[in-house]
């Protein structure tokens, strides 16, 4: 793979989130809360709208860190902050926009620094993720 | 409100798991991933937030007011299909904020006595 270099901003990637997205990641995590699947009960506990998982947007950073890593198997350490929900409405696709930049090199590891935003907004906080070169 | 008692507690998981490709790919496949017979970065999640779960709500806590706050992955080992993996849950941490009970859970996935995976999730019951 390439080397990195300190402070290297590393290339933007895209991901798009819509309503069929949250259905097939809460069948694959088994995470069926309904505020990510029906409006009606996501407005009825105060929320504008469903909502994504918060673990299926980092997941989706997840994929982000492994394709700059090269491979999901040089992923030593991922976290993150959630921040802000992201609002899904019906038959809309939502777009996150995820970039990094490497802070940190050392002989084995790269560490990255993440932002992860929907409409300009933050949505994860404190992103990071350590990968092995 | 949680029993403080609770924290720094270990609870050893009971049962085991045996992780399959199919739950990989699936799992691989919702986030987008190219190599879907290598878990997913965050594929622990599958294993520990159903673990936290059951052990918040048999501690008191109601999952319905539940809010992921932040999220952590070690990854010491990538989780490979047929690996058996067993679940131990640790209360890390409990603290009331405004009314809300943040609660942060240490899981590590256990293969063949080593930690393979360790999973730090905080939880916001909001009030």
């Amino acid at each position: 793979m390439s080397a990195f270099t300190v402070g290297e901003v590393l290339p933007e990637k895209r991901y798009i989130i819509n309503r069929a997205a949250l259905v097939a990641y809460a069948n694959a995590s088994g995470d069926q809360n309904p505020i990510h699947q029906d409006e009606e009960f996501a407005k009825s506990v105060g929320l504008e709208n469903v909502i994504a998982h918060g673990m299926y947007t980092m997941g989706l950073v997840g994929q982000y860190v492994s394709s700059i890593a090269g491979s999901s198997s040089r992923v030593r350490e991922f976290s993150a902050r959630f921040t802000k929900p992201v609002v899904v409405p019906a038959d809309f696709d939502v777009e996150l926009i995820v970039n990094a930049t490497v802070v940190e090199i050392t002989q084995e590891n790269a560490k990255l620094e993440i932002t992860a935003t929907c409409n300009e907004v933050k949505v994860l906080g404190m992103a990071k993720a350590i990968i092995s070169l | 409100m949680l029993n403080p008692d609770l924290v720094g507690r270990t609870y050893v998981g009971a049962t085991s798991t045996t992780i399959s490709a199919e739950a990989i790919a699936a799992f691989a496949r919702a986030l987008g991933e190219t190599e879907t017979h290598l878990a997913p970065p965050s594929f622990a999640i599958t294993i520990s937030l159903a673990e936290s779960q059951a052990l918040l709500i048999e501690s008191g806590l109601d999952w319905n007011r539940v809010v992921h706050g932040d999220q952590r992955f070690l990854i010491n080992k990538q989780l490979t299909a047929g690996v058996q993996i067993t679940c131990n849950s640790t209360i890390e941490s409990a603290r009331l904020l405004a009314g809300n009970e943040i609660v942060t859970v240490r899981s590590d996935l256990m293969s063949a006595n080593e930690v393979a995976v360790s999973s730090w999730s905080t939880l916001v019951f909001r009030a």
